[in-house]
């Protein structure tokens, strides 16, 4: 029984035509997923259907959610149906709930809102529902504020809120997109339990193509607002009729060519028994304020010439450890030396040895001060250097970084705004390469960009190392790019290295059980037989 | 940029009053010093003085279009010194946020805040006798904080982005950080701040001439101008017509102009007022 019917959907946005011919359908009781890059057009596909738009926007087409034409309408029914027979759920659930109401009540607000039913039926009805999301009550009382959660579990509430009336159909937009790997697992085996036991029918927003594979019955690919291919999971990945569905798996699964191994053993970065104390606030008036130890005795070592990976969840204190190494904080134990300059802890970083480093940030949009010239931003790090290069030498040296990472000259006299994401990830590359440092921190550098622009920055990166012999330490969550793209891995949990090891024998044969769990948690895109 | 409405009308005003001052410089219709006690007290259209005279014959809208000049030139130079001294603190405090330099500047900033600003301004011109300056004085240090709080909040939230991260990986100190990094991203805020303050300086200016503690004669000033014409307001009630409107107009321009600014720079709100 076919529970939803899009037909010739089109949306424009003040003129700007934004989708054109969409049309899928989805069984009672089934998982639809929607694949697509940013820009693709699948989250206002899905706003399409809640008919949640921005103002400006012109629909046409059909879409009947079981036999009912949703465009015949009016706003007031449309109200009825959204959270009744309809619900959604977001990506970010750090922003998703209210800061200053409870749980319960907001759980309970969407029961009240649909159903005449009393203050105490609602909280009843939704302390129930928070059972179902596996928050238990004796744990999770209604009372708590979402401060007082984790991300998985403010999504669980998020769910609950979705959930609470049993929809027909829940809509999921990048449901587990900011979530760490072992969280999101969880929260996919979630959603398909409550689809098997409610008989509701999912559609399952993502950019990832492992996430949906797994999880959906039907998937259909999204591409400039049109659908390129849609069916059967299993067919759609056999057969990828698609060219894009072709580029889209292989970007997925994507393995730059390398260089040889580095088998040099000189050592270029050496952090010995570092930790890392911040204060908390004081409990009591007059009381000490207490630390909480964000790394706890970290050692390692960073050969020239290494691709060394570092991974670990939120939290892990992987951020305070690449601002420890880049001398942006001083450490309180331990000490980092970087080819050969010592620095204790409790010292500051001259400028002769932060010369040495430079870093990518994850983010494409805030590492740039949007106010200055490409030129004048790839320039910056010479202010580090004793000599800065000027007139003539310094607009060659800019023009030189920006064709290495595949820009072109006439790029340095634009504002930033008027490139890309993936572009903006290259120039922030040009800008770390530009003094010639020897070693180069990523951030998490290619987490916030898509599939196929993921797989341009890697190759870029691994031409980079072949070129100027470069050493990098690469941070990252995504333990598939990881394992792409390194020669040895340091695994963190709770500020301390669990595992640390060759990638190969570490994926392979995990010694610790939080490197088992982490890699057991991973989606696998296979392709299908 | 001609969609905002506010924003055109507040410049209109604005420009209005502006261009009376300048023109000031070098005409008026009649010369602001001179008595002519025969002509007094002309209605407005009476004669050839088109705003009509006051108690000593002076032309009344001479007296405006010197007046603009006199309450322009207090309020520019008091929003100036708020911005000159309280920006540069409030960049200071925001890259130092929570140190002790910090705490320092924003507890002598609460202090300043804690007095009403025309008390304090009524008590320096007690100590330093009534001009033109001391208002300006007055006007301008209440002002250093108003800048200093706005910076350094908005400084802040500009402190956690990456590209000072980048920065400071290029090793560059906080102080260049806040100059070439920070500064320029505020710029849009204080321009709006600075409109507005420029409105409460003009009002600040007009106050303190009322109760005579502003310029003094024969300069002419809107403030004092209402404050002569109390006792003449039964019979001729132009005299405190025109200032009040010079003022209550100039004030509304430029508070519309600020508010216009604030819509045409972001642009969340710029959807919005088309």
């Amino acid at each position: 029984m076919t529970l939803l019917h899009v037909q010739d959907l089109a949306l424009s946005i003040n003129g700007t035509p934004i989708l054109r011919d969409i049309d899928f359908s989805l069984t009672a009781g089934q998982v639809l997923g929607i694949i697509g890059e940013s820009g693709s057009g699948k989250s206002l596909t899905a706003f399409s259907i809640m008919r949640l738009l921005p103002p400006g926007s012109l629909v046409s087409g059909r879409i009947a959610l079981d036999g009912d034409d949703l465009g015949a309408r009016t706003e007031t029914q449309m109200c009825e149906l959204r959270g009744n027979d309809i619900a959604m759920i977001f990506q970010e659930p750090m922003t998703a709930l209210n800061p200053v109401q409870t749980i319960g009540d907001q759980v309970a607000e969407t029961v009240r809102i649909h159903r005449q039913v009393s203050r105490a039926q609602a909280r009843q009805i939704a302390a129930a529902t928070l059972e179902r999301v596996e928050l238990p009550n004796d744990q999770f009382p209604l009372s708590r504020y979402p401060h007082e959660l984790s991300g998985g579990q403010r999504q669980r509430v998020v769910i609950a809120m979705a959930i609470a009336l049993r929809p027909r159909l829940l809509i999921a937009d990048e449901p587990t997109t900011a979530l760490d790997v072992t969280t999101q697992a969880q929260i996919l085996l979630l959603l398909k339990k409550l689809v098997a036991q409610d008989g509701m029918s999912l559609i399952l927003i993502s950019h990832d193509l492992a996430v949906v594979a797994h999880t959906a019955d039907t998937i259909v690919i999204m591409r400039q607002g049109r659908v390129v291919e849609a069916g059967d999971t299993q067919r759609v990945l056999a057969e990828m009729q698609h060219p894009y569905t072709r580029q889209l798996f292989d970007a997925s699964g994507h393995v730059p060519v390398r260089s040889a191994m580095s088998t040099g053993r000189e050592v270029l970065l050496k952090v010995q028994g570092v930790s890392r104390d911040y204060p908390t606030p004081r409990k009591t008036l007059l009381g000490k304020p207490g630390f909480f130890r964000a790394l706890e005795r970290v050692s390692f070592e960073l050969y020239r010439g290494e691709k060394l990976g570092l991974v670990g969840e939120s939290g892990c204190g992987k951020s305070t450890l690449t601002r420890a190494i880049l001398g942006l904080e001083a450490c309180q134990e331990g000490s980092i030396s970087i080819g050969g300059d010592q620095i204790a802890a409790g010292q500051l970083m001259p400028r002769a040895v932060r010369r040495k480093m430079q870093v990518v940030f994850q983010d494409p949009y805030g590492s740039f001060n949007p106010r200055h010239k490409v030129g004048r931003l790839v320039a910056e790090p010479f202010y580090i250097l004793d000599q800065q290069p000027r007139g003539t030498a310094r607009r060659a040296a800019v023009s030189a970084a920006l064709e290495s990472v595949g820009l072109t000259a006439d790029d340095a006299s634009k504002y930033i705004h008027e490139f890309s994401g993936g572009q903006r990830q290259r120039i922030a590359i040009a800008r770390a390469l530009i003094t010639r440092p020897e070693l180069i921190v990523l951030d998490e550098a290619v987490s916030a960009l898509d599939v196929s622009i993921r797989a341009q920055i890697l190759d870029l990166l691994s031409e980079l190392s072949a070129d100027h012999e470069l050493s990098y330490l690469f941070i990252s969550h995504d333990l598939t790019v990881v394992r792409a793209v390194t020669d040895r891995i340091l695994v963190m949990k709770d500020g301390v290295i669990v595992e640390q090891g060759t990638t190969e024998a570490v994926f392979q044969k995990p010694q610790h059980p939080y490197t088992r769990e982490l890699i057991a948690a991973v989606p696998v895109l296979e392709p299908a037989s | 940029m001609l969609r905002h409405r506010n924003l055109v009308i507040g410049a209109v005003l604005a420009l209005a009053f502006l261009l009376a001052a300048v023109v000031s410089l070098f005409w008026t219709p009649f010369d602001v010093a001179e008595i002519d006690i025969a002509n007094k007290l002309k209605k407005p259209g009476d004669s050839i003085y088109l705003f009509g005279t006051d108690h000593f014959g002076r032309d009344i809208l001479s007296m405006i279009m010197v007046g603009a000049r006199t309450s322009i030139a207090v309020a520019l130079v008091a929003v100036g010194i708020g911005m000159l001294f309280g920006v540069p603190l409030g960049l200071a405090a925001a890259s130092r946020h929570g140190g002790v330099l910090d705490e320092l500047i924003m507890r002598t900033n609460d202090l300043v805040f804690a007095f009403p600003a025309l008390l304090i301004a009524v008590m320096i011109t007690a100590v330093f006798g009534p001009s033109a300056i001391n208002a300006i004085i007055a006007i301008g240090i209440f002002n250093i904080p108003v800048f200093a709080r706005l910076t350094r909040g908005a400084a802040l939230s500009v402190w956690q982005r990456d590209f000072i991260l980048a920065a400071r990986v290029a090793g560059k100190t906080a102080t260049r950080i806040s100059l070439e990094h920070i500064l320029p991203n505020l710029l849009n805020l204080l321009i709006v701040q600075g409109t507005i303050q420029f409105s409460l300086g003009i009002l600040a200016e007009a106050g303190l001439s009322y109760v005579g503690l502003g310029a003094q004669p024969p300069t002419p000033s809107w403030g004092r101008m209402l404050a002569e014409s109390q006792t003449m307001i039964s019979f001729a009630p132009h005299l405190a017509l025109f200032p009040g409107f010079a003022i209550v107009l100039t004030v509304l321009g430029l508070n519309l102009f600020g508010d216009g600014l604030r819509d045409y720079f972001d642009p969340r709100i710029r959807r919005g007022s088309r």
